[in-house]
């Protein structure tokens, strides 16, 4: 069996309704990782001990166990005790917290990195803790970690395909169901990382070229 | 979540276990050869080679690895190509990672000093001894911890294969789990034991950072290089 260009014409529109759920799981995701990431960062530089190994271990323990196991847990066990979500909340869940213990890590990593005289200076013209955030410190974090972040959210966008095993019917779920009725594989799952690549690889290039206008390394 | 329950869980996991081991020492040792070629071509003088190195890189990295493992296996077949599910998987599960750690390869090696590749010109040496004796021991210790977090990821990435129909760990649990019904034991059983291996990844790696012979330069930390990773931009 080769390549049969009607029948790619033919499933096209399918595949690229099924992107928009890919794109949607991809928004939902990216904005419960920035969000839980933050809050992740915070914890992790609190001054209490209680609250900081803790959290440390959570990250390390989520860092190092597969995503594809995290999500399964999720749509299993949850449901258990009472907490039954749907497929692209569970999904969304899953992969806004996993994500969320590395964009920590580059909240954590881009904070550290404003020089010590930054905070000494915001100490010295007594500004107030909140005042020294929001005008000293993020300002220079965020040129620092926004190509950072971005790729992040590509990397999310490539992992939301994961969600197909908890039953979300995104881009590679549709292939998978068109596969399964026409017993064609070729033609959908092509397209499918053709789509992938054309729209991961362009924001990647275009996340290279923020990193190289924003200037913030070497 | 009784004790007896657990061995007995562990016994019928215990195929599985070895289904992942496998796949993760098989798949990391070719991701070294692959990226160490594929870094090294990225590099090489002949505008072919590190234009094919390069497509080769970005096209692994830009499509998602659950892609490319379906791709190998409902598609491939149909193009005439026959590979067994386990092989399928290690090809794509290798190549995959090969690409990120080619990148990881030519970091290091553009990080070692231009003057030793002249005194190695100076020298006479062959390009392949230049490579093999001066260059990739110095850049040796710079990609032992990225390489660590790689195959961390690497191991992380196996469960996808329970998706193509290879019983590893997260397969077995999740048959064990359908037939028990006893979701979270089997899970955590689970969480523990990926917990497991990838400290048993992390251990090795301390250990071939501390290989005498090639400890002349500073190496990162492995908890540094996951900031760099983090920081970096790649697709």
């Amino acid at each position: 069996m080769i390549w049969d260009w009607s029948f790619a014409a033919a499933i096209l529109p399918e595949l690229l309704r099924a992107t928009l759920v890919t794109l949607q799981a991809t928004l939902y995701a990216s904005l419960t990782a920035l969000i839980f990431g933050f809050v992740l960062a915070l914890l992790r530089r609190s001054g209490i001990r209680l609250i900081r190994w803790p959290t440390a271990a959570f990250i390390e323990v989520v860092r190092s166990t597969p995503l594809l196991l995290q999500l399964y847990f999720i749509f299993f066990v949850l449901p258990q005790y009472g907490l039954s979500l749907s497929p692209i909340l569970a999904g969304t869940l899953g992969l806004g917290i996993h994500y969320a213990t590395y964009i920590s890590e580059v909240y954590r990593a881009g904070i550290e990195d404003v020089p010590t005289g930054q905070w000494e200076a915001a100490k010295v013209l007594n500004l107030t803790m909140p005042r020294t955030w929001s005008s000293i410190i993020v300002p220079q974090v965020i040129t620092r970690i926004v190509p950072s972040l971005g790729n992040y959210v590509v990397q999310m966008f490539k992992a939301t395909a994961i969600l197909e095993a908890i039953t979300l019917v995104e881009l590679l779920g549709e292939a998978n169901v068109i596969g399964a009725q026409s017993f064609r594989y070729l033609e959908p799952f092509t397209l499918v990382g053709l789509i992938f690549l054309a729209l991961s690889y362009p924001a990647a290039l275009g996340l290279r070229y923020l990193e190289r206008k924003l200037h913030v390394r070497h | 979540m009784a004790p007896q329950q657990i061995g007995e869980y562990l016994r019928l996991l215990s195929s599985g276990i070895q289904v992942t081991i496998t796949l993760t020492v098989v798949s990391g040792l070719l991701c070294i050869v692959v990226a160490v070629v594929a870094g090294v071509a990225r590099l090489s003088n002949w505008r072919v080679i590190r234009t094919s190195a390069g497509i080769f890189i970005e096209f692994f990295r830009g499509t998602n690895a659950i892609v490319q493992l379906f791709w190998a296996f409902y598609s491939l077949p149909l193009l005439g190509i026959y590979l067994s599910p386990m092989s399928a998987a290690i090809i794509v599960l290798s190549l995959n990672a090969g690409a990120y750690g080619a990148e990881i390869v030519r970091g290091a090696i553009q990080a070692v000093p231009l003057g030793q590749r002249e005194a190695s010109m100076a020298l006479n040496m062959k390009s392949t001894t230049m490579i093999t004796r001066v260059i990739l021991p110095q850049a040796y210790p710079a990609m032992v911890p990225p390489f660590t977090n790689l195959l961390i990821e690497l191991l992380k990435t196996t469960p996808l294969v329970s998706l193509i129909t290879i019983s590893d760990m997260t397969f077995v649990g999740d048959t064990i789990r359908t037939r028990t019904g006893d979701n979270d034991t089997v899970f955590i059983l689970l969480f523990v034991l990926y917990f497991a291996l990838a400290i048993c990844i992390a251990a090795l790696g301390r250990m071939l950072e501390r290989i005498p012979k090639y400890r002349r330069t500073p190496s990162t930390s492995r908890r540094q290089a996951r900031v760099k990773h983090d920081l970096e931009v790649a697709p």
